[in-house]
């Protein structure tokens, strides 16, 4: 058999079609109205022609863009290094502070302080004293050199926050999980391992992935203790010109290398959300 | 016939609630024991208790002479022996049915992961599950899932199987298709408790019917003794309110 709309049917689409194409100009309007108005406030302001030279000048963004790019990569390799460690030490953490063992107890407490601590000192805070007062310890083994103390730094504060996403994951598992799989005889460490952490890991996906976007662009703050990465570049290029266009260009970098991950998150959300709500519907 | 399983002055109390009373029952190998009673009678907390899910207040249980709640008692290896069934499924969703059913017979009891499989294929064959496999567990309905929960309990090859009110959570063509699984079970000698309130289901199935009412063991006997001659006061009530619910 096949759907043939009714005339009623016809004339309410029709209607829509209608309604969608009004609401579709009335962006387009409204949109060209705000456009007018931030372009005849910024280029009518007094100082727009010095701004316009010293921060979009495309002859400093063509010369500084090499050395930049070239620092950008090390922010990435910081970030790949720096999340390795994060997830492995957040996962650490949250296992240790959703124990229940009384054995465990100072292994609970020192993961609680932790977690307190680091998420409460700003990070540049962590990055200078983990950068400046290390090296000052004059301690051999320790390199002092700034891209892996920053690299330290950076573990050490995401690493609690990303804790905490986990542990939100991990309670967020129905207790009747870990009861059936212990009622089949699974011991903690099996029902932890094969029932617990996968579900975990699925519910918490794009909240550690807004971690992972966030961390990227924090990789910056490195160059506060002297790593030549994108931002330190694009100082010592500014130094050399006094003009500010390539902090613009390391700005613009950042944005690019973030913009397909929060993408990819928002994407993992949606379907996520979708899926739920499949599952809800049974 | 000795017992394989026994229930002996169990007492559990939540605070100073106290829900299982001197509760004492006898399980033979090889036999059904329905317990019937009101929701809040403590039918929930008795199975919770027998799979040592809950910590005994007093009392004893013995799975083939051995006393089970004996304090630093390996908890693992005693679950391992009893295959529980919830109301709620409890299917773990990341997991195909297949996964769901080789997990334990891979990590408790150290099975191949082939050997398992074949024995995973084996049963969902054998219960008419065949095709749903490799599906996860969301895409069955109610009725397939709750079997599902029963094949993964058996695969474990436990000595007594536990049911705690499988059906309350499905429509009636659904609680057909689990009872048929159970009435099978039944008749290839798996021992079993079942709570429930299917009493046509109870009558068919039961060698032992335990009456259990605030906690005590009331009456107990085979079906017709429990739904032809009710001795006490109390169950001549619920029968009562059952016949007048339709439910019997």
């Amino acid at each position: 058999m096949t759907y043939q709309p009714s005339s009623l049917q016809l004339q309410r689409e029709a209607a829509k079609r209608r309604a969608s194409r009004r609401s579709t100009l009335i962006a387009l309007a409204s949109t060209f109205a705000a456009g007018l108005l931030v372009t005849i406030v910024v280029t009518g302001a007094q100082g727009y022609e010095k701004v316009k030279e010293s921060f979009f000048n495309w002859h400093y963004a063509k010369l500084a863009l090499p050395s930049v790019f070239h620092g950008l990569l090390l922010n990435l390799r910081v970030l790949i290094i720096a999340e390795f460690f994060v997830l492995l030490i957040g996962l650490l953490i949250a296992i240790a502070r959703t124990t229940t063992s009384p054995v465990l107890y100072p292994v609970r407490l020192i993961a609680t302080i932790y977690t307190d601590l680091f998420r409460g000192l700003p990070l540049l805070l962590v990055l200078l004293l983990v950068g400046l007062g290390i090296p000052g310890l004059r301690i051999n083994w320790i390199p002092n050199s700034a891209v892996v103390l920053g690299t330290v730094a950076l573990v050490l504060t995401y690493s609690a926050y990303v804790a905490e996403v986990i542990r939100a994951g991990i309670e967020g598992v129905n207790p009747t999980q870990r009861q059936a799989a212990r009622a089949l005889g699974l011991s903690q460490g099996q029902t932890l391992e094969h029932v617990v952490l996968p579900q975990a890991f699925r519910n918490v996906t794009p909240p550690l992935l807004n971690d992972f976007v966030s961390l990227q662009k924090d990789s910056g703050l490195i160059s506060v203790l002297g790593a030549v990465d994108a931002i330190r570049a694009a100082g010592i290029q500014t130094a050399q010109s006094f003009n500010f266009t390539p902090y613009l260009v390391a700005g613009a970098l950042f944005v690019l290398l973030t913009i397909p991950l929060t993408r990819f998150t928002d994407w993992l959300t949606r379907r996520q959300d979708a899926k739920q709500r499949a599952q809800g519907q049974w | 016939m000795s017992n394989l399983f026994e229930v002996k002055e169990l007492r559990k109390s939540f605070g100073a609630n106290l829900v299982l009373d001197n509760v004492s029952i006898e399980f033979p190998a090889q036999s059904a024991t329905v317990i019937i009673g009101a929701s809040g009678s403590g039918k929930s907390t008795l199975m919770r208790c027998m799979n040592l899910l809950e910590e005994l207040n007093d009392g004893q249980i013995l799975l083939d002479s051995q006393d089970i709640s004996a304090y630093g008692i390996d908890l693992d290896s005693v679950r391992g022996k009893i295959g529980s069934v919830f109301q709620a499924f409890n299917l773990f969703p990341h997991l195909s049915v297949v996964q769901n059913i080789t997990l334990a017979p891979r990590l408790v009891h150290g099975k191949s992961k082939d050997e398992a499989d074949l024995l995973a294929r084996t049963l969902l064959t054998r219960f008419g599950l065949a095709e749903k496999a490799d599906e996860y567990p969301n895409l069955l309905s109610g009725g397939q899932q709750q079997r599902v929960a029963i094949i993964r309990a058996v695969a474990t090859n436990p000595m007594l199987l536990l049911l705690d009110e499988v059906t309350s959570a499905l429509d009636p063509v659904l609680i057909a298709e689990v009872l048929t699984l159970i009435s099978e079970l039944k008749n290839e000698g798996m021992t079993m408790v079942i709570a429930t309130h299917e009493m046509g289901f109870a009558k068919k199935i039961a060698d032992n019917i335990v009456f259990l009412h605030k906690g005590r063991v009331h009456e107990s006997g085979t079906p017709e003794k429990i739904f032809n001659a009710p001795q006490t006061q109390e169950l001549k009530e619920f029968l009562g309110a059952l016949h007048q619910a339709g439910r019997l």
